[in-house]
This record gives C-alpha cells, structure tokens and sequence, in this order.
C-alpha cells in the first residue's frame, strides 16, 4: 500500500518552501500525496446578522480562489512530478484542522511551511507550526 | 427555474424558489408597480418625521420637552389598542399578554417540555459535537447564538428589569423567571421555523423569518390569501417595531446611563449624544465599517461576563439582605399587597418585561437563526432554547437580585430613579466608580441590539419592498435617524410605543405558531429518532 503525505499550502512563501521541498526530496513512485490548504475559521467567532446571512457565499468564494490560485497550480507541478495527488480544502483553525486531515487521509508525514512570524507575534498569538509540533502524534516537518 | 436548495439531502427543507421578479417582494395582493410606488411616501413619511423632531427649537431643552410632548399621546393612544385591558381579579389583563403565556404554556406542553429536556441536547449542538467537519466554514451553532444573544442582551436586561420591579415590585421577578422559562419553547418553534421557511436570494444570501414562514405555512394549508396578508402584516410590524425596541428605546437608556455617569452633563444634549450614536450605527450599518462592528461583537460577551461577575458580587456583598430579597420575591409573586393589581399585577409586568427582553414570541431570533445552513432545522431549535436561558433566568435574574437585596439593605437608595438609573445606583452602594463601566456596558450593549435590530427590521422592510441595494439604503438611513429621535424623548412613551409594537406582532406570530406546531413537532421527533437510532453522526465527545 502507497503511504501519503500530507502537504499543507496557503498561498504563502512558507506553503511554496514546503512544496518545493516536496518536490525535491520525495519519490513520488512510493508515496502519495494529499495536498491541503486550511482556510482560517474558527466556529467560535461573535458576527453579525448580516454576516452570517452572507457566510454561505463568501465560504464558497473563499474555497473557489483558494481552489483556482493555490491549489490547482500545486497540484500541477505535482503530477508533473508524477506524485498521485487528491486535494482538500477545508476551513477550520489550521493546526487542529491538519491533524484531523492527517488522520482522516491516514498520511504518514506532513510537510508544512513555516510562516515566519516575528517572535513577539508568535509569542502572544502563538504560530501554527508551534501548535502542530506540539499536539501532533505523526510526525512533522516544517520546512523553514 | 432551478431550486436554490441542492444542498439538502433530506426534504426537511422548504426552500422557496426565486420570484419571477427578483427585484420585487411578495405581498398580500398589491401588485409589484403599487409596492414601489408606496415605498417612497412610506420612507418620505418615517424620516420627516425623524427630521421634524430633530429640528424643532433652537434650546435645547426644548426639544427633548417638544418631542416627549408630540409624541406621548400618540404612544397612549397606541398603547390603549395593543393593550387593550380586561379586567380580572382586580388587575387589567392585557389580552396580548394573555395570548403570550397562553402561547408559551401550550407550547411547552405540546413539545413535550422541550425547555427542560432539550437543553442539554442544545449544549451538545454549541459546542460542536454534531459539527460535520466537511460543512466547517458555514455558520456554526454557535454563531447563530452568540448573534442572536447579542441581539437580545441590551439594555432591557439592565434598565427593563428596574421598570418590572418599581412597577410590578420584587414579585415580578418571579414572573419574569417563568416567562423565561416558558418562553424557551415559544423560540424554539418559532427558529425551527424560520430556518425551514426561509428564502434563499439569487445572490446567495438568506432571508427568512416569521413574515416568510407565516405566508408560506398558511399557504401551505390552503389559506394563501390569509398567509400573504399575515405575512406582510408582520413585516410592517417588525420594520416600526424595530424603531422602537431595537433602536429608540436602547440608545435613550444609553444616553441616560452617560448623562447619570457624567453627573448631569449632559442634561438637554440628548439630541447630540443622539446624532453621535445614529452617525456610528451609520457607518457601520450602511457605510459597511466593519471593523466598528467587530470590535463591538467581541467586546460585548466580555462586557456581559464582567457585568455579571459584578452583579454577583454585589449580591454576595449583600448577602445579609438576600434570604429577604428571596423571600419578598416569593411572597410579591403570590400576594404583592401594595402593587397595582396584586400578583395578578406583578405576572404582568414580569411577563411582559421578559418578553421585551428576551424577544420569546416576537420572531425576531428566527431572522438571525435563519442563517443557518443545515439539514435538520430543529436543531437551530434547540440552540434557540438557551436565549432565554442566558438573557433571562440568568442575566434579568442576576440584575433583579442586585436590585432586590439593595432594596432590602438599603431602603429608598433609588429615590425617583428607574431603569438603568436605578440598577446603576443599585451598584453604587457596594462600588462607587461601578456607574462608568455600566455606561460603557450599556452603551456597547444598546449598540449591539441596534446593529441586530437594524437587520431584523431591514428584513420585514425588503419582504416587502424587495432587496435592491436602494431599497436597504432607505430603510437604514430611517433606521439611523430614530437613533438620534431615541435620545430626545422620555422614557415613559417611549417605552409605550416600544412595547405597543412589539407586542403587536406578536399576536400574528403566535397564531402562525399555533397552526405550525405541528409541523415542527413532527420535526422533533424524526429528529430524535434518528439521534437514538444513531443515523445523526456525533463527530466530537
């Protein structure tokens, strides 16, 4: 059975790092790939009605260009490659949400591109790659 | 023409197709040209009469005394036909009152008792044990609660809670705990509803609420004509209404709160703090400045914790006084010598305080949980039957307990004071500098109900005048100017109006729940069933 990895993009430099790295280091003949973009969500927000009227639209909108400018394009230079790639757009809050893809997809690894937030701003609104080693149980490369 | 609902996969969901003119809305019998027509002189009518009031005399004074005078007769006369009084047991019952208990007794009754067997489900549903994480990114339960208590959490939580006890005295909190409790089963069918009546517009957004699920229930039950009047009945109503509960009567408690805290500085300026309110609320309702918006919705649950916690203390600081306040609770209830009507008197006032605060009856939540996109309406039901809990048997309660034990330990503190003045010096006794934080409480807590309240009335207003940007524009301009008119009128026929509409709807709502009830019954216990059988995934816990 192939084993998958999991590639998390954003449309960041990290989320292109971590494709790169991908791509140089891993055979796509023994493993597939799941590529994931996270858009940031939390189900806990206080809105407006007026926002939560409109909520249904912007989600679509948000997965469509997440979809055509992050996705699509990674998924391509993938299959060039020769990687088997199934992609996934979901929202959530991002660290919880690649770890539950990761379980779900039953992927071996996770590739994920660090953002490269200052260090007072990680220390007061912590970073994603922080949260993710922390509370992960497979393993985890962030590519710097 | 294709059927905007290809997201369900049950048929739990009636979806209403587009109209054949998206432009236009539906109403009872006048045709599309008539619609438009009337729009304009109905605008041009609300703000002349907005802009009368804000121009009249130079002095300042003059124009909070002028305005109270033009419109207090106005607002008895309203007053008299909504409340229109029977006599009983030597108190007046106000009929409207009378079909609201009856409302929300029947309906506690006939979903079983779903207030108290529902609520732990309701809890499951916040927290997300049931959140399919493929539909993640829609608007969760949670959401459409925490934007439907915001809605509710205003100023009547902390001044119409004073008003219920100087009026109806410490018996009437009793009342208003019950009418809580009871009205938990009124919003329950009432947002099952919305959410399973409601309309989805071409450009993706939503709408519903009772005039949708009213017109479409009694059509579905051969009484299309009925339905359509119905329908726009309580669209007429819930777009004045709004002025009054969710506008005017919160921006004039705010303003009182400030001028108390400033210590009378702004005695005669209600005009100014007025224009100042109406002039944010515009920029966020039509100038789309989000970010004012947001800050408010966060810092509003804050503000409501904070609020609490100080409440509690002070009761805890009181504690000598509380087995009394308790007790002149339970004897007000039940005898209330003393008080205009008795205990007849105090249930009243405490059902018709609740109903103000909590809006259980009014229809107004199922706007804001018609929002929600889910297969399983009921469960925006269930969600719904924390509302009351929160506004009502916690924050009123809280409050009346603060008022009550101060009562006791301090007899007289409030002087000739009501409303948010009275809560106010309420806490003045324990914490002296307690007046500022509450103004600031009560003014981001009127703000959020207007914010709420300005997109409830919007919706009865392009149920009827159809959704075109314009349209919106109208109705919030007129919206904005009765911010500014809230603050120049006394509290007393303001809040007469206030409730005189409210109330109002309530009575079609009401009888549009009594012949859908059934229907959402039936929901309920397919819902259940599938819950037990297991066919309704627990994703979490």
């Amino acid at each position: 059975m192939k084993k998958s990895n999991l590639l998390a993009v954003d449309g960041s430099p990290g989320g292109k790092k971590a494709l790169q790295y991908v791509l140089d280091t891993i055979d796509s003949s023994t493993v597939g790939i799941v590529l994931a973009y996270v858009i940031e969500w939390s189900p806990y927000t206080f809105n407006t009605p007026e926002e939560n009227a409109e909520r249904h639209q912007r989600r679509e909108s948000e997965i469509t260009r997440a979809k055509a400018g992050v996705v699509a394009p990674a998924k391509k230079q993938l299959e060039e490659k020769g990687f088997s790639v199934q992609a996934v757009v979901r929202h959530g809050p991002p660290a919880e949400t690649l770890i539950n893809l990761a379980h779900e997809y039953k992927v071996s690894e996770v590739a994920f591109g660090r953002r490269g937030q200052s260090g007072i701003k990680s220390l007061l609104f912590g970073s994603v790659a922080g949260s993710l080693i922390q509370t992960s149980d497979i393993p985890i490369t962030v590519v710097p | 023409m294709q059927s905007t609902c290809h997201f369900t996969r049950r048929a739990h969901q009636e979806c209403e197709r587009p109209s054949s003119s998206p432009s236009s809305g539906p109403v009872a019998g006048v045709s599309n040209r008539l619609q438009r027509a009337l729009k304009i002189p109905v605008a041009a009518l609300l703000l002349a009469t907005a802009w009368l009031a804000t121009t009249m005399a130079p002095a300042h004074a003059n124009i909070d005394t002028t305005i109270n005078n033009l419109t207090a007769p106005v607002a008895s006369w309203v007053g008299k036909v909504v409340f229109f009084k029977i006599p009983l047991g030597g108190a007046d019952l106000p009929l409207v009152v009378l079909w609201l208990i009856a409302g929300a007794v029947f309906f506690t009754f006939y979903m079983q008792f779903v207030n108290l067997r529902g609520f732990k489900h309701a809890i499951h549903l916040v927290r997300g044990d049931y959140a399919d994480p493929n539909s993640a990114g829609e608007v969760s339960h949670f959401q459409a609660l925490a934007t439907a208590v915001s809605g509710t959490v205003g100023i009547g939580n902390i001044g119409g809670v004073a008003v219920a006890v100087t009026v109806g005295g410490a018996g009437a909190t009793f009342w208003l705990i019950m009418a809580g409790f009871l009205g938990m089963s009124t919003k329950f069918v009432e947002c099952t509803l919305g959410v399973k009546y409601r309309n989805e517009n071409p450009d993706g957004s939503v709408s519903g609420g009772p005039m949708y699920y009213l017109r479409r229930g009694f059509s579905d039950r051969g009484m299309e004509g009925f339905g359509k009047f119905i329908g726009a009945f309580y669209a007429i109503g819930i777009f004045i209404g709004a002025l009054g509960i969710g506008n005017m009567f919160q921006s004039n408690q705010a303003y009182v709160q400030l001028n108390h805290v400033s210590g009378g500085a702004l005695d005669g300026l209600g005009w100014l703090v007025g224009l100042i309110m109406a002039v944010v609320v515009f920029s966020v309702i039509v100038g789309g400045i989000k970010s004012i918006a947001k800050v408010t919705e966060k810092i509003v649950p804050f503000m409501a914790v904070f609020y609490c916690l100080f409440a509690v203390l002070v009761i805890l600081m009181n504690y000598a006084s509380l087995p009394a306040a308790i007790g002149n609770i339970f004897t007000g209830a039940f005898t209330a010598d003393g008080v205009a009507g008795g205990a007849l008197g105090a249930m009243i006032i405490g059902f018709q305080r609740a109903v103000f605060s909590n809006e259980a009856g009014i229809g107004s939540a199922s706007i804001a949980h018609s929002a929600v996109r889910t297969d399983e309406p009921v469960t925006e039901g269930y969600v719904s039957l924390l509302e009351p809990f929160i506004d009502t048997i916690v924050i009123c309660t809280i409050t009346a307990l603060v008022i009550g034990t101060t009562h006791v330990a301090y007899p007289g503190f409030a002087g000739d004071a009501t409303g948010v003045a009275m809560t106010s010096l309420a806490f003045e006794q324990k914490f002296s500098w307690f007046p500022i934080p509450l103004a600031l409480a009560a003014v981001l807590f009127a703000f959020s109900t207007m914010i709420a309240w300005s997109y409830y009335g919007l919706k009865g207003w392009t149920y009827l005048f159809g959704e075109e940007a314009k349209t919106q524009t109208t109705y919030k301009v007129i919206f904005c100017a009765f911010v500014a008119l809230g603050c120049m009128v006394q509290l007393g026929p303001l809040l007469d109006i206030s409730d005189a509409f409210v109330f109002l709807i309530c009575v079609p709502n009401i009888l549009g729940l009594y012949f859908l009830a059934p229907i959402v019954k039936r929901e309920m216990e397919s819902y259940l069933a599938r819950i037990e059988s297991g066919e309704i995934k627990r994703f979490k816990n």
